[in-house]
């Protein structure tokens, strides 16, 4: 779109009020927090330059070592089991199955939900004494037990399972797409050459899918690391300290535990984590020339 | 239905699928995951209509055998969420009044800024868009503490307006995106020959683009209503707690519980809150999904 342009007025009256607004709220806002993580701020906000204590302070805190290990156990999982049923799902879904509308519409529908809505259910679902560990006692099998959410070193898995639960619709919808995409005709040459189905799909399909599942990977992990509410809503984090994960870590020493510093300081690390990992994705994704307009 | 059938009703099939084991295990693999998807919700609905000793007696899968709509009513107009006993009715009426203004503001805002930067390019438009962007992907937390700061500052923290003018701001990104992407595929023809004919910044956008942005508009409803009504960080800090949304309210009236619960409760005041999102997602049917497709995925 290379052209002349006269200047207007209106545009650049226009344009101004939103620069304000995102040069404060979100530039703004961003430095703001990396200097108070640079400060001796504890209970209220202080200007004195401490450099990286705060940050020695922050590695040094077993519960945020902890949350950060939760928050990458819970990543993988569910990213992994996320990609590998959407796939799955999806590959279904595209070989001509009846009522296709119908289950693509059972599979997605609980990302339309608010994760509190999801993890209170599954909090209801997953409690040993009324739900499903009791339903199965009651059928006869009393050894069973599922007891995840109430015992430290499974709690995790619960997360893991509410989230593959809200989040699988999503990846099946992507990966449809993405099939939906690819050219038929390799569906024939495939033939001629007598190859089987499955092969096809693990061989050709999957490695043609590489745009679809690095979007997957990108949108899932930008959501893994925002994992608040889900959490909140499930387990608060417990029991003990099994569940916290590092947006939860900072809420509560914002708001509960009101130290400031370290909280900032936890801030910057999540930053500073999605800029290397992501800023080379987010300029192919957005800056580069495209081969045409899709929306 | 056998597998034979099915191919002889599509000979043409994209790809050979003889083998009626195969096609047996499609059916059973799609069968058990919707099941697994359906499970929590069927769940929810029979619970809610069981009594409190049914809960303790039977099991979860059950049918509820005394039905009662009594859990309803008290979910609605009675449950206590810690802070007082008025039932989920005062978070229903805060969601609505949160979201209402929130998504015909950030929708309006977004349309104006992706109108402005896909058609006028200004100075530093790509810069704009890009800082916008990392408002999209970067958590919350990181501008949540000075925020607070800022509206205390001027005395508007925990307002109406508070948590109305936040969801606008992180509802830009996305909004923007939106738009950008919709008037960059409009003929640029179009908006050519309206200059040429002496139409200005504004004369355009309201003559011309807004009405050819219908499809987008209603995308961004689904969106920013879904997205807003669900949220829970941006409510429970910035509305203060006469306008904390439905979200903040069902999350205090299940977790903040004192002594028993009431699991059928809980779960008519969980069906309400998801209420909402899942009728505009059952009745937009693929609308839903463009709108997915469109802003949290393609840029």
């Amino acid at each position: 779109m290379a052209r002349k342009q006269k200047r207007s007025w209106g545009a650049l009256l226009t344009i101004i009020p939103f620069w304000v607004l995102i040069l404060g709220a979100y530039v703004g806002t961003m430095i703001w927090t990396v200097f108070i993580s640079l400060t001796s701020s504890r209970m209220l906000p202080s200007t004195t330059f401490v450099g990286l204590t705060q940050y020695r302070r922050l590695f040094a805190t077993d519960r945020w070592n902890i949350a950060v290990h939760n928050i990458v156990i819970y990543g993988a999982l569910l990213m992994t089991l996320c990609l590998v049923i959407g796939f799955l799902m999806a590959v279904m879904l595209d070989s001509r199955i009846r009522a296709e509308d119908t289950v693509r519409t059972i599979v997605l529908y609980p990302y339309a939900m608010s994760f509190i809505v999801t993890g209170l259910i599954w909090q209801w679902i997953m409690n040993p004494t009324v739900g499903i560990e009791k339903a199965v006692h009651d059928f006869g099998r009393t050894g069973f037990s599922f007891d995840w959410l109430v015992t430290s070193d499974k709690a995790i898995y619960a997360l893991v399972l509410a989230g593959v639960w809200q989040a699988s619709g999503l990846i099946t919808a992507l990966m449809l797409a993405g099939l939906r995409g690819i050219d038929q005709e390799i569906w024939k040459a495939a033939r001629v050459d007598g190859i089987p189905t499955w092969r096809v799909y693990v061989s050709i399909v999957l490695p043609m899918m590489r745009p679809t599942v690095v979007t997957a990977v990108v949108l899932m992990s930008l959501s893994v690391i925002k994992a608040y509410d889900l959490v909140v809503a499930l387990t608060g984090g417990g029991p003990g300290l099994s569940t916290d994960v590092p947006a939860k870590f900072i809420m509560d020493f914002f708001f509960e535990r009101t130290n400031i510093g370290l909280a900032t300081a936890a801030c910057t690390v999540l930053l500073a984590f999605v800029l290397v990992f992501f800023t080379p994705w987010f300029y192919f994704e957005y800056f580069r020339e495209k081969k045409g307009n899709r929306s | 239905m056998t597998s034979a059938v099915i191919n002889e009703t599509h000979p043409r099939g994209p790809r050979p699928s003889r083998l009626t084991a195969g096609r047996a295990g499609v059916y059973a693999f799609v069968v058990v995951s919707c099941l697994f998807f359906l499970m929590p919700l069927y769940i929810m609905v029979v619970t809610s209509f069981k009594t409190q000793d049914e809960i303790r007696m039977s099991q979860i899968f059950a049918l509820p055998r005394n039905f009662t709509v009594a859990p309803w009513i008290e979910a609605w107009s009675s449950a206590c969420t810690g802070v007082s006993c008025d039932g989920l009715k005062v978070g229903f009426v805060n969601s609505v009044t949160i979201t209402v203004p929130a998504v015909i503001l950030s929708i309006l805002a977004g349309a104006i800024l992706g109108y402005s930067l896909s058609l006028w390019r200004t100075k530093g438009s790509n810069l704009l868009f890009g800082l916008l962007l990392a408002g999209a992907f970067l958590p919350y937390q990181i501008f949540i503490y000075p925020l607070v700061r800022v509206y205390a500052y001027v005395s508007l923290y925990g307002t109406l307006f508070n948590i109305i003018t936040v969801h606008v701001i992180f509802g830009l990104p996305v909004m923007t995106l939106l738009f950008r992407n919709y008037f960059a595929s409009v003929p640029i023809e179009l908006f050519k020959a309206a200059r040429v004919d002496g139409a200005g910044f504004w004369r355009i956008f309201i003559s011309i683009m807004l009405p050819l942005s219908t499809p987008m508009v209603i995308v961004a409803v689904i969106l920013q209503v879904t997205g807003i009504w669900n949220d829970f960080l941006l409510g429970t800090v910035f509305a203060g707690q006469t306008h904390w949304p439905m979200t903040v309210q069902l999350n205090n009236i299940v977790n903040t519980t004192q002594g028993t619960r009431a699991y059928n409760v809980d779960m008519a005041a969980t069906i309400l809150t998801a209420a909402v999102p899942l009728i505009i997602y059952f009745v937009s049917g693929r609308w839903f999904v463009r709108g997915i497709a469109a802003g949290a995925v393609k840029g």
